[in-house]
């Protein structure tokens, strides 16, 4: 016997034929429509700042993987996702040298430190965005209305205005249905657009790199908790950065639950945590936080919510 | 064992903070600004030197049962003139450091240099010590406190109680407020001691090479 033709090795012994730089490109494609609706709303401003930050993201990557003397890692393309994710999170008239800031913060200290993509615990575009609203509160929450008129606001001010979340806690005025759906509101870079999330979120779920678990538990429980408070559940749904999260950070592989149960604890768990921020928390929106609380988890809910091996049988105590 | 080692040794190769993590509850509370770093940092040098040395001439007449309240005692009496003298001639110092003062009774470096130094050794070298831990807090209270101050509010060696504004480096709508609040802390002292880590292993192997 030559010996060719038995290979004895250890698993896994299926490998999908999709790489993380067909995913990650693949992720790229599904926001473009967020960006362009971005781009369509807020002006090259928007597009300036994805540039800065796609850019930040990249070079601290490949800067820092030199200095360590780690093997490159920017052709995956995941340096450049969270990059795009984090300007599509930010209000279009930040500083573009503080987008940059939340770049760097997002990869040096959320992904790099903790060993790079696949390591980190936390999704790092997210944790870009709450460092950059815990430095810079008065530029974080400084927004504009891509439209000259909203008739619905009294007093209207184009130039500096609340989101629709914003102005509905703090004076209960409540911006029309398709405003949100189509995106003419105030509110960060790629979120406004609910038409142009759900376009890319389909493309995703087609092409089978997300699942619908995450998306449908945590935009499922807002609608219901909001709902059971009394609150418009559809208002809740479209305003405010809940698809772009559900779809796009709260599904990230690395800081979300593998097991697809546990993917639903955690789709759940964000969502009340939404709503409850949303509703008693200081602040009007609250994705981004319900988001990193839930990526804490994640490790715990993975390690409860095993799932049982074919044939096993439930042990009898 | 040397006088001279003795008091070099808390500077970077055993300093309290980067290398032992030791009262980190001060180190976090009071490094806002430079000022407030070297006044926390002198104030617990003080008592460090003074409970170090009475400690150990005390060391053979400290029943070992009691040891650690005997020793607390020794240290709230330097403590109580810290407090009652900042009060007196820096009250705005004072009143920022505020509780974390008193709180230097408790302070683990302190406790700790009893213990495991000045109740074992002689007096000379518990002195040694005593500076060189002190110094040591105070060196890795101003360097945090310095980048801190400059990245979270602009300015630099502001000092109150002087009624010095401090050199201001940018506008302070600009500052990371961040970095003043205890995430801000964390990470700041976590990358200096990654830092610093890096530094020391790399001489080690510039050495051995």
């Amino acid at each position: 016997m030559d010996g060719t033709g038995l290979i004895v090795s250890s698993s896994p012994h299926q490998r999908a034929a999709v790489s993380t730089p067909v995913i990650m490109s693949d992720v790229i494609l599904a926001l473009m429509p967020a960006a362009l609706a971005g781009v369509w709303f807020f002006g090259l401003r928007a597009l300036a700042m994805m540039v800065v930050c796609v850019a930040a993201a990249v070079v601290t990557e490949a800067g820092l993987e030199r200095l360590m003397r780690k093997p490159l890692t920017i052709g995956d393309y995941s340096a450049a996702v969270a990059g795009l994710l984090l300007a599509l999170v930010l209000p279009p008239d930040l500083p573009l040298w503080m987008g940059a800031i939340g770049a760097v913060f997002a990869m040096a200290i959320a992904k790099l430190i903790f060993g790079g993509l696949g390591q980190n615990i936390f999704n790092p575009a997210l944790i870009g965005r709450a460092v950059l609203l815990a430095s810079w509160p008065v530029f974080m929450t400084r927004w504009r209305w891509p439209i000259f008129q909203a008739p619905w606001i009294p007093d209207f001010d184009a130039i500096s205005s609340a989101t629709p979340l914003a102005l509905w806690k703090l004076s209960g005025i409540k911006t029309p249905y398709l405003n949100l759906f189509l995106g003419n509101v105030a509110g960060s870079i790629g979120e406004t657009s609910a038409l142009a999330i759900l376009v890319g979120a389909a493309y995703l779920l087609w092409r089978g790199h997300i699942s619908w678990r995450i998306p449908v538990s945590f935009i499922g429980t807002v609608a219901v908790l909001a709902a059971l408070f009394g609150q418009d559940p559809l208002f809740h749904v479209l305003a405010g950065g809940l698809l772009l999260g559900a779809f796009f950070m709260a599904t990230d592989y690395v800081t979300s639950p593998v097991t697809p149960k546990g993917q639903i604890v955690f789709g759940i768990g964000c969502g009340v945590l939404t709503v409850f921020i949303r509703l008693y928390g200081g602040y009007p929106e609250g994705v981004c936080y319900a988001i990193l609380i839930m990526n804490a988890a994640t490790a715990l809910i993975d390690r409860y919510t095993v799932p049982r091996k074919f044939g096993e049988v439930k042990k009898v105590a | 064992m040397s006088f001279k080692s003795e008091l070099t040794k808390g500077l970077v190769r055993e300093n309290p903070t980067f290398r032992i993590l030791l009262g980190m509850c001060p180190t976090m509370a009071t490094s806002l600004a430079i000022s407030n770093g070297i006044g926390m940092g002198i104030a617990a040098t003080f008592v460090l030197i003074g409970s170090n040395v009475i400690i150990s001439m005390l060391r053979n007449v400290i029943p070992s049962r009691i040891r650690i309240p005997c020793f607390i005692v020794v240290i709230a009496s330097f403590v109580t003139m810290v407090d009652l003298i900042m009060a007196a001639y820096v009250p705005k110092l004072h009143e920022v450091l505020g509780i974390f003062i008193p709180l230097i009774v408790v302070n683990c470096i302190i406790l700790a240099r009893a213990e495991a130094f000045a109740s074992k050794n002689g007096v000379l070298y518990s002195l040694a010590d005593g500076i060189g831990m002190g110094l040591g807090f105070t060196l890795a209270l101003t360097g945090l406190s310095a980048i801190r101050e400059l990245l979270g509010t602009g300015t630099l060696l502001a000092v109150p109680d002087f009624g010095f504004p401090g050199f201001k480096v940018f506008d302070r709508s600009l500052a990371a407020v961040m970095v003043i609040l205890p995430p801000g802390g964390f990470i700041t002292l976590g990358l200096l001691i990654g830092l610093l880590n890096s530094l020391t292993r790399r001489n080690k192997k510039a050495a051995q090479a």
